[in-house]
């Protein structure tokens, strides 16, 4: 079965004052997203990434690189990544298009290429 | 993961593991560092809300919001250590306080959280505070809620509430109060101190018509799941806590019945009383049962009392008035109030008619403390049409309507206006 990535990017940014039961709501619509994914015999699987770190490698004529980032100057930087198994992107896409994230910021869907 | 994830968070799981978790916190790290405490729970929570999306929803979530944000505490009292290096006065002070071995509950298993939710409601509720402050302090700290949410419920602006509580926190760190349950010789007097502040609690959400209901509904939920704890308790065991928990439920039962979807309010003698909730009229009789255990009569008995013949009304025209009224003639000898004697004042109009109703309301001692209130003229323009002064009943319907406040009191007056004019 075909994997599929999805990255997604948002701003980054959130209020601090947002209310427990908000956030509480914020994961219950992941959740039931979820569910869904999986009621339809897709697995998923996620990584949360670290906000605010990172590191970006250049190699260039002179030598390496390094800056931290990519969050700097970046309307969007990539918050997460979930794996969702589909037949295709049509499936991949149906799955993805109520995803509770497409409130917050974007999401890129990549297939895995087999090896 | 092919096998799921569990379906659903139970309900206010974040709310109220916030309010155990900051309660145990604060036990453990000691009243001065309940801002911290605070702090590490919130970053807890955010800590959730960012991770449970991509992993799903731990096993025990409770267990692992509480390790989050104990560890979270713990990082920042290492932070503010190595600040306070600097400082060595402050230093020497917290180091005091946190070198001990770190307390049982610091090392991970899940803590009694009741009776540290007691002790922080005891802690909220203090003496030196003022009672809107314990309000409201009680429902940030002990019910998880946030600025926003009380500011709401009280109809008030964010910053208002957010500088109430900096200036309890800061009464609390002043008057050096202790967490936990207070000595048997102080029980009464701060038991007395957490009643009325429940109290206040339940009639933010209760009494007022305008707003947001669903977080004036939390808020009254709130005041019982505190009061319930309160009353069971068992080195608590005062009847007088049972009365009060007996009053909310009772009150409690009819929410269901006093506005429609459109926000329209009905009195309760226009309420169906089919739409009262059953299981909370036998809880609170149930409880009103216990607090009979005393021999002391309370303001909260008598007020349970009126509430519970309400209760056993089948209609307005059924229920047992003289009963009301020898209830209310007890809690105005008890607290001179005059919202109570206003109160009496229609139940003696129900019993001996309208106009023995006005005349009660007239001899009102202190009925300047009323002015201002809708509700008054209210009571008057219904009883002066009852008895038939139209004229009267219209004066006093546009007296009211210049009073009322609430869109819903507007409404209502309104209508019952068009009736005569």
């Amino acid at each position: 079965m075909p994997q599929f990535v999805l990255f997604l990017r948002d701003d980054g940014r959130f209020d601090p004052n947002i209310s427990a039961a908000e956030m509480q709501a914020i994961v219950e619509r992941y959740i039931a997203w979820r569910a869904k994914v999986q009621q339809n015999g897709r697995s998923i699987t996620g990584h949360k990434l670290h906000d605010g770190q990172g590191r970006v490698l250049n190699a260039n004529g002179s030598g390496l690189k390094i800056t931290d980032g990519p969050y700097a100057e970046a309307r969007e930087v990539m918050g997460g990544l979930f794996v969702i198994e589909a037949a295709g992107y049509d499936e991949v896409v149906a799955l993805s298009k109520d995803c509770p994230h497409l409130d917050f910021g974007s999401i890129e869907i990549r297939e895995v290429q087999p090896t | 993961m092919t096998t799921g994830d569990p379906i659903a968070i139970v309900d206010h799981l974040f709310r109220k593991q916030a309010g155990q978790m900051i309660a145990t916190l604060t036990r453990t790290l000691g009243p001065r560092h309940l801002s911290l405490a605070e702090d590490a729970v919130q970053d807890a929570l955010m800590t959730a809300m960012q991770q449970w999306p991509f992993r799903g929803v731990p096993d025990h979530p409770e267990a692992w919001l509480f390790q989050v944000a104990r560890n979270r505490a713990l990082d920042r009292l290492r932070h503010g250590k190595m600040a306070a290096g600097k400082e060595p006065d402050i230093a020497r002070a917290s180091t005091a306080v946190e070198s001990p071995a770190a307390p049982p509950l610091l090392r991970g298993e899940l803590p009694p959280v009741e009776d540290d939710q007691l002790g922080l409601l005891f802690l909220t509720c203090h003496p030196s505070l003022t009672a809107d402050a314990r309000v409201a302090l009680a429902l940030k700290l002990v019910g998880g809620f946030s600025v926003r949410e009380i500011a709401r419920a009280f109809l008030s602006q964010e910053s208002a509430i957010a500088q109430r509580l900096v200036r309890a926190k800061r009464a609390l760190r002043d008057s050096q109060a202790s967490f936990g349950m207070p000595d048997p010789a102080h029980l009464p007097e701060r038991l007395d101190s957490v009643l009325d502040t429940l109290y206040l609690m339940f009639n933010e959400g209760y009494a007022a018509t305008s707003g947001d209901h669903m977080i004036r509904d939390d808020v009254a939920g709130e005041a019982i799941r505190l009061a319930r704890m309160v009353a069971m308790h068992p080195a608590i065991a005062a009847p007088r806590a049972w009365a009060l928990l007996a009053l909310m439920l009772l009150h409690a039962a009819r929410f269901p019945a006093r506005v429609d979807s459109d926000g329209t309010l009905f009195l309760l003698r226009e309420q169906d009383r089919r739409k009262w909730d059953a299981s909370l009229i036998a809880a609170g009789m149930r409880a009103l049962d216990r607090a009979s255990a005393g021999d002391r009569v309370t303001a909260f008995h008598l007020e349970a009392g009126i509430a519970a013949c309400h209760a056993a009304a089948g209609s307005w025209e059924s229920t047992d008035w003289a009963q009301i009224v020898a209830l209310y003639d007890e809690l105005l000898a008890l607290t001179h109030s005059p919202v109570v004697a206003m109160n009496r004042a229609v139940a003696i109009s129900r019993l001996d008619g309208a106009l023995s109703g006005l005349a009660a309301l007239d001899a009102i001692d202190n009925l300047a403390v009323l002015d201002g209130y809708p509700l008054l003229p209210a009571i008057q323009a219904e009883l002066w049409r009852e008895a038939g002064d139209t004229d009267r009943a219209i004066e006093c319907y546009r007296a009211a309507l210049g009073l009322a406040r609430s869109a819903p009191e507007q409404r209502w007056l309104t209508s019952r206006l068009s009736l005569l004019v």
